[in-house]
C-alpha cells in the first residue's frame, strides 16, 4: 500500500479545471515529479494534499487512513510553498525551528536539527539574518530547511529550485533525492522543468488542465508519449506540420498512418536527429528526411542548423558537430524511438 | 533662472513653515505672556505665571490625567473590538461585509453636534450622562472606523500563505494568529492606536455634551478658559494636548522600521 494516495480528486474554480479526476499513488521513498504548463494544476493538487483547497470531489489517504475532512495541522505534511511564505518578522533560526517548537522538542534538540539542516543546505551562517536579508535563492532554501526539518509523513515541494542558479540547482536537486531517499519520505515534486522531472523521479506525471495525460517512469514518458502534448512538453523537440493523404503521412523514407484528417504532427527529438551529407547511409534504422540548410549558428563545441525540408512549412533544428554550408543538400536522421507522429 | 527657481523653493519653504509653525509659534508665545495687547507682533510681558497657574491648580492637570484615562481605554476597547473584526473581515467571506464596514462609518459620518447632542440626551435618561463611562462608550463608537478599517487592511495585507505555512506545520487557527498574524499586524495595530488615542484626546463635541459640567476633559476646559478670553491657560493646555502627538510621532519613527513597513506590503 502506498503512504499517499490521492483517488479522483477534482477541483473547478468557476469553468477552469484545476484538478480534473486525479489519482496518483506515492510509495515510501518514492520521488513523483509533477509537471505541466503555468496553470495546469499543479499547485492545486499540492494543495489538496496539504488541506488547503477545499476539493469538489475524491480523496486523500495518507498510510491507509482518509484525511481528506482532516485540517492542514492534522496531516503531518509539510509543503515548501512556491513563492518561499518565510516569516519576515523572525529569524532564519526562528523560521526553520517553529515547526520543531510546536512539536515540544528539547531545546538542545531543536538547535542540533536546525543546526544539521542549514549545514545540508549550505546556509548556516545566516542563521540569525531576517528573511528580508537573504538573497531569493537563499531565501528558497531556508523555506526548504523548514519543510524538511520536521521530517513529516509526505513532503510537498512546489518548485523547490526555480530561483537557483544552475550549479547550485544542480547540486541541491541530488541533495533533496538523497535525503529523500534516506529519510525513506514519500515526495511530491512540481516543476517546470522536464529535465529536473526526468533526472530525479522516480515517477513523473504530466499535468495539463487540471488532467493527468500521464503516468509513469522518466523513460517511459520520454521514450512513449501517450499523445501529442506529452511527446512535445517532454525533451528538446522539433514540431513539423504534415499534410495528411487519405489518412497517410509521407515524410523522407517512411509513410504513417494517421487519425487526423487534414494535417498530422510530429514531434522530433531534436537532441537525437543527426545531420548527414545528402548521399550518406547510416548503419541504424530510422527515419531519413531530405532537406537544405538554411541557417547555421555557431555554438562552441557544435553548430546549430535551420534545416528547409519538402514536406512541412516548419523548419527542423538540429546540432552537429560537423560542418556544412548554407544551401547545402543534405539528410537528417531520426533513429526510431526519437520521433513521433500524431 | 537659477536664482528665480531658488527663490521659489526659499518661498515654499517659508510658506509651508507659516503654515505649520505660524500657529504653533502664537501658541506658545501665548503661554509664557502676561501681557499682549494687540497690535503688538510679540507679547509686552513674559513670565511663567500661567504655567505655574497651570500645575498648581489641581483641576486642569486632573482634567489633563480625566483625558489621558479616557484615551486610553477607548483605545484598549477599540482595539478589543476592532482586532478580531477586522480580522473577520480580511479572512473570512461576511455577508453584507461592505454594509457592515460603512456601518462603522456612520458617527463620523454626520455632523458631530447633532449626533452628541442626541447621544448626550439618551445618555442622560440611562444615567451615563456626566460620567466619564458615557465619553469613553460615545469615543470608541465614534473611533471604530479608525480602528476596524485600519487593521482589516492590515490583516488584508498579510499574504495567506503565511499562514498557511504555519498551519501546515502544525499550528492550530489559533496558534496561527498569535504566532504569525498579530505580530506581522502590529505596525497597523499601533498606527490605528495612535491614530484612535490622538483622536480621543482632542475630541471636544462629544465630551463637552456628555461630560459638562460635571466632568471636564481637557479640550472643555481649555474651550472655558479661551471663552473666558483667557488664552494663556488655553495655550498651555494645548502645548500639553500636543506633547503626547509629538511622542507618538517618535514612537512612530523609532518602531515603525522601514523593514516592518516593507513586511506589511509584501
Ligand atoms: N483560488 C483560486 N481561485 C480561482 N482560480 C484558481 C485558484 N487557484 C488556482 N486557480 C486556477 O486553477 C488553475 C490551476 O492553478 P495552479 O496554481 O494549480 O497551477 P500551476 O500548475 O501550479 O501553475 P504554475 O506553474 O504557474 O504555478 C489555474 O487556471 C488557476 O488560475
Ligand atoms: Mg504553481
Amino acid at each position: 500500500m502506498a503512504i499517499l494516495e490521492t483517488r479522483n480528486l477534482k477541483k473547478y474554480y468557476g469553468r477552469v479545471r484545476a484538478l480534473d479526476d486525479v489519482s496518483i499513488d506515492v510509495d515510501a521513498g518514492e520521488l513523483l515529479a509533477v509537471i505541466g504548463p503555468s496553470g495546469s494544476g499543479k499547485t492545486t493538487f499540492l494543495r489538496s494534499i496539504a488541506g488547503f483547497v477545499k476539493l469538489d470531489a475524491g480523496h486523500v489517504y495518507i498510510e491507509g487512513k482518509d484525511i481528506t475532512e482532516l485540517p492542514p495541522e492534522k496531516r503531518d505534511v509539510s509543503m515548501f510553498f512556491q513563492n518561499y511564505a518565510l516569516w519576515p518578522h523572525m529569524t532564519v533560526f526562528d523560521n526553520v525551528a517553529y515547526g520543531l517548537k510546536l512539536r515540544k522538542m528539547p531545546k538542545e534538540e531543536i538547535e542540533k536539527r536546525v543546526h544539521d539542516v542549514l549545514k545540508l543546505l549550505d546556509i548556516e551562517e545566516l542563521v540569525d539574518r531576517k528573511p528580508s536579508q537573504l538573497s531569493g535563492g537563499q531565501q528558497q532554501r531556508v523555506a526548504l530547511a523548514r519543510a524538511i526539518v520536521v521530517k513529516p509523513k509526505v513532503l510537498l515541494l512546489d518548485e523547490p529550485l526555480s530561483n537557483l542558479d544552475a550549479k547550485i540547482r544542480l547540486r541541491i536537486r541530488f541533495e533533496i533525492k538523497a535525503l529523500q531517499q534516506k529519510l525513506n519520505l514519500p515526495t511530491v515534486y512540481v516543476t517546470h522543468d522536464q529535465e529536473e522531472a526526468l533526472s530525479i523521479a522516480d515517477k513523473v506525471a504530466v499535468m495539463h488542465e487540471g488532467k493527468v495525460l500521464q503516468l509513469g517512469t522518466p523513460e517511459e514518458v520520454y521514450k512513449s508519449p501517450v499523445n501529442f502534448f506529452v511527446a512535445d512538453f517532454i525533451g528538446t523537440n522539433c514540431v513539423l506540420t504534415l499534410k495528411v493523404l487519405d489518412g497517410r503521412v509521407k515524410i523522407g523514407n517512411k509513410i504513417f498512418e494517421v487519425s487526423s484528417k487534414e494535417t498530422a504532427r510530429m514531434v522530433v527529438r531534436s537532441d537525437e536527429a543527426e545531420v548527414l551529407e545528402a548521399r550518406a547511409e547510416p548503419g541504424k534504422d530510422g527515419l531519413r528526411i531530405p532537406g537544405e540548410i538554411k541557417g547555421k549558428l555557431y555554438m562552441g563545441s557544435k553548430y546549430r542548423y535551420e534545416i528547409r525540408i519538402e514536406e512541412s512549412e516548419d523548419a527542423l533544428f538540429v546540432n552537429s558537430g560537423e560542418s556544412f554550408k548554407i544551401g547545402e543538400k543534405i539528410t537528417v536522421f531520426v533513429p526510431d524511438g526519437s520521433y513521433f507522429v500524431y | 533662472m537659477n536664482v528665480a527657481r531658488i527663490t521659489l523653493r526659499i518661498a515654499a519653504v517659508v510658506l509651508i513653515l507659516f503654515i505649520i509653525i505660524g500657529p504653533l509659534v502664537g501658541i506658545v508665545l501665548w503661554s509664557f505672556a502676561h501681557r499682549w495687547y494687540w497690535p503688538n507682533p510679540i507679547p509686552q510681558e513674559f513670565g511663567l505665571r500661567y504655567w505655574q497657574m497651570v500645575f498648581r491648580q489641581g483641576r486642569i492637570l486632573d482634567s489633563l490625567l480625566l483625558s489621558l484615562t479616557i484615551a486610553v481605554i477607548v483605545v484598549g476597547l477599540s482595539l478589543l473590538f476592532a482586532i478580531p473584526a477586522a480580522y473577520g473581515f480580511a479572512r473570512y467571506r461576511i455577508p453584507m461585509e461592505r454594509v457592515l464596514l460603512v456601518l462603522f462609518l456612520m458617527p463620523q459620518a454626520f455632523p458631530q453636534l447633532p449626533v452628541f447632542i442626541n447621544l448626550a440626551s439618551i445618555f442622560n435618561r440611562i444615567g451615563l450622562g456626566g460620567n466619564m463611562w458615557g465619553i469613553i462608550f460615545a469615543h470608541t463608537m465614534a473611533s471604530l472606523v479608525y480602528s476596524v478599517w485600519i487593521v482589516t487592511a492590515t490583516f488584508r495585507s498579510i499574504p495567506m500563505e503565511l499562514e498557511q505555512v504555519a498551519r501546515n506545520l502544525g499550528a492550530s487557527r489559533l496558534k496561527t494568529f498569535f504566532t504569525i498574524t498579530l505580530p506581522l499586524a502590529v505596525p497597523g495595530i499601533i498606527a490605528s492606536a495612535i491614530f484612535v488615542f490622538l483622536w480621543s484626546l482632542g475630541e471636544f463635541t462629544a465630551a463637552f455634551f456628555i461630560g459638562a459640567p460635571f466632568i471636564q476633559t481637557a479640550t472643555v476646559l481649555m474651550y472655558t478658559a479661551s471663552m473666558g478670553y483667557n488664552m494663556q491657560i488655553a495655550s498651555v493646555i494645548a502645548i500639553l494636548l500636543i506633547i503626547p502627538s509629538i511622542l507618538f510621532m517618535i514612537i512612530i519613527e523609532r518602531y515603525l522600521k522601514a523593514e516592518y513597513l516593507a513586511g506589511m506590503g509584501g
